[in-house]
């Protein structure tokens, strides 16, 4: 037999080593509520496409972000998921304390999603600026170009944290 | 042929610099220098400028810095010896108004006309903001050749960065890179800051290696303050940076098959990954160990229920690794795809110096853990491996056989690790230092100034993706398109650490 079959057949026998999914935070749910009445779309189904732009980031964010795609997390079982496209989806996350040269090219992935859109500030770079704040280059925060309508603290933040954020997110909009 | 010793003997060298020593050249003594880098072997180690001063560091069988004032604000290329130094000269230019001369490229690198001034690291004024750039790409003539521009918004979760393809049908003709996306103005924001706001800075250059970061900026701070750190404090620093190499070449193997269509690899890899990254968080409080080094030592130390928790991740890895390679081995499909794609000759790689996985799998053998070396790999057995083809192929056997390497690493640390302190603290005092560190991508250089009240003055990290950039432009040549990204994934170059 073929290692790859082995392996195969021990995974099958082991059952999924996906963990359970986090409880969502319900203080983040009632601020969003409050969003929620201004753009609630009617038919909305129950799931969830989010584009990422790195706006700066040092790409701790975004290791993260593939975790939360892994096989531990499993972020599809909950109907989220990531797009290429920002035609396709819902949420923009951003990660980084976005530089003066990424700017631009944020903006117009702002600009390309449909509205009703999200936008998530990831990680304490993106809401504040982090320790990149006050520089020649750097914007600090992603609040001085898009409004954000959720922020997940952390440096980068745990791929739990980031799950509950979406779930949240998810449980408001639908 | 002079080696490096003898050549810069007769010269004034300045004695605050350590651990190697640092020679100030005069016009005539840098001229004189590039004649000699064009029939010698040195390679460049780095190019960065302070003040009005451009600095170049070299390796032979040993390490020199050169400095050179340039009181007219310009100094003569090494591109035409040194092709490597081309982006790092037009940094300069941008960051630091220095005019390289000489140089063929006149278009600016970082500065994308977007930044509230120009040349902000300049000692001589505060440039207004350049204003809008017309940036052109290198030109290609032939016939049916069309364009592809990707990013800086890329497809899947990737960090930012502009590639142009000019093809001729699914054909890669010529690919140029672009970046500067993510300059956040590091080496602006870390003069004037204390040595723990400026470690806290330096770990996050790069997420991803933000152990390899760390330590090479506690290792050119101590260099140049002399300090001494405790033996126990070499060993975690050792054991921490083998577990970010081991999760990030582990992450990237099944990248790179998931690049080719084989999602199990990654689903697989990503498995192990996570457990590494939820024992370090077991172990040392941070799933990718950021802020845990800084100079005079680490912040936490190793328990003995850590080394137990450890030691049952290094038995299973083992095993995982070994099944996981066995796999990849009886696979013809992805060895249909990796096998002489995206070769890169090692003439090229030996030309631009460029380390890592990147150089060891184009049969360049440099490590910076056997030379110069550091503590406490002196103490360690292991080997070195390396390939010889440079296809998409030997990165990826390359990294499983360092994967292998630093297991055995681990379990050595685990055994032998000594005990006593794990902080000293540095004294206040000036002085210039450098530390040339290995990190999973290859060599990090970092150097160093510090003032009396040990406050950073120019602080130059030198990602080692700044060699293996360019190296990409010149594997994707004759490649498909579709093949890009399985090649790209195999660098898995920086774009936050040339960025900067």
């Amino acid at each position: 037999m073929s290692s790859l079959t082995r392996l195969l057949f021990s995974e099958l026998f082991n059952g999924p080593r996906t963990i359970d999914g986090p409880s969502i935070d319900y203080l983040d749910v009632e601020k969003l509520k409050l969003i929620a009445k201004k753009y609630h779309r009617k038919h909305r189904g129950r799931s969830m496409y989010i584009r990422e732009c790195d706006a700066g980031s040092c790409n701790g964010c975004e290791l993260e972000i593939h975790a939360v795609n892994g096989p531990i997390y499993d972020l599809e079982r909950f109907g989220i998921r990531f797009a290429s496209s920002p035609r396709h989806v819902d949420v923009l996350l951003v990660t980084g304390p976005v530089s003066s040269n990424m700017t631009e090219a944020l903006q117009r992935t702002y600009a390309a999603i449909p509205s009703p859109k999200w936008v998530l500030a990831m990680g304490d770079c993106a809401i504040n600026g982090g320790c990149f704040n006050s520089n020649y280059a750097v914007l600090g925060g992603v609040h001085h170009i898009l409004p954000v309508d959720l922020t997940i603290i952390g440096c980068p933040p745990t791929p739990i944290k980031l799950l509950s954020s979406l779930l949240t997110l998810l449980k408001v909009m639908s | 042929m002079p080696d490096l010793k003898d050549y810069f003997s007769r010269t004034h060298a300045v004695p605050e610099h350590k651990p190697w020593s640092r020679f100030q050249l005069d016009e005539h003594g840098w001229n004189d220098m590039i004649h000699q880098l064009a029939v010698s072997d040195w390679t460049l180690l780095g190019l960065w400028a302070y003040g009005n001063e451009v600095y170049a560091a070299f390796r032979d069988v040993t390490i020199a810095v050169v400095s050179f004032e340039c009181r007219e604000r310009r100094f003569k290329s090494l591109t035409e010896v040194r092709p490597a130094a081309a982006r790092l000269e037009r940094t300069i230019r941008d960051l630091f108004g220095l005019i390289p001369e000489g140089i063929a490229d006149f278009r600016p690198w970082l500065d994308h006309g977007r930044w509230s001034q120009s040349q902000p690291l300049s000692n001589v004024h505060c440039g207004i903001p350049t204003g809008s750039i017309d940036y052109h790409f290198l030109s290609t003539d032939g016939q049916n050749l069309h364009q592809i521009p990707v990013g800086p918004v890329h497809a899947g979760v990737i960090e930012s960065g502009h590639f142009r393809f000019t093809c001729s049908g699914e054909t890669i003709v010529r690919l140029e890179e672009r970046f500067g996306y993510k300059h956040r103005g590091i080496e602006g924001l870390i003069v004037g800051k204390n040595l723990i706001e400026a470690s806290k800075i330096i770990g996050r250059i790069s997420g991803d290696s933000t152990v390899a970061y760390a330590i090479a900026f506690a290792r050119a701070v101590e260099a140049a303050t002399c300090t001494e750190v405790p033996p126990r404090a070499h060993w975690i620093r050792a054991l921490m940076s083998e577990l970010e190499r081991i999760s990030n070449h582990i992450f990237d193997f099944g990248a790179i098959c998931n690049d080719v269509a084989f999602s199990f690899m990654l689903s697989k890899c990503m498995t192990i990954r996570e457990q590494i990254l939820q024992t370090n968080n077991i172990c040392f409080g941070h799933r990718l160990l950021m802020d845990k080094i800084i100079p005079g030592g680490v912040t936490i130390d190793l328990t003995s229920e850590g080394v137990r928790v450890l030691s049952d991740l290094i038995k299973e890895l083992r095993k995982q690794i070994c099944k996981l390679a066995d796999i990849y081995d009886n696979m013809p499909i992805l060895q249909n795809r990796t096998i002489g794609t995206g070769i890169v000759k090692s003439a090229l790689a030996h030309r631009f110096g460029a380390g890592g996985v990147v150089g060891r799998s184009s049969s360049q053998s440099c490590d910076a853990r056997k030379n110069p070396g550091y503590p406490p790999y002196d103490d360690l057995n292991f080997d070195v491996p390396v390939h010889l083809e440079g296809d998409v192929n030997s990165r990826i056997l390359q990294r499983i056989e360092e994967i292998q390497v630093s297991i055995g690493l681990i379990e050595q640390i685990l055994k032998l690790i000594p005990d006593g302190s794990l902080f000293n603290q540095t004294k206040k005092c000036d002085g210039e230092g450098m530390a040339l560190i290995e990190s999973f991508r290859g060599e990090i250089l970092l150097w160093i100034r510090l003032s009396k009240t040990g406050h950073v003055l120019r602080c130059h990290p030198r990602d080692p993706s700044w060699f293996q950039w360019p190296l990409l432009e010149s594997a994707i040549e004759g490649n498909i398109v579709a093949d890009f990204p399985v090649c790209n994934k195999s660098f898995n170059c920086s774009y936050s650490g040339v960025d900067l």
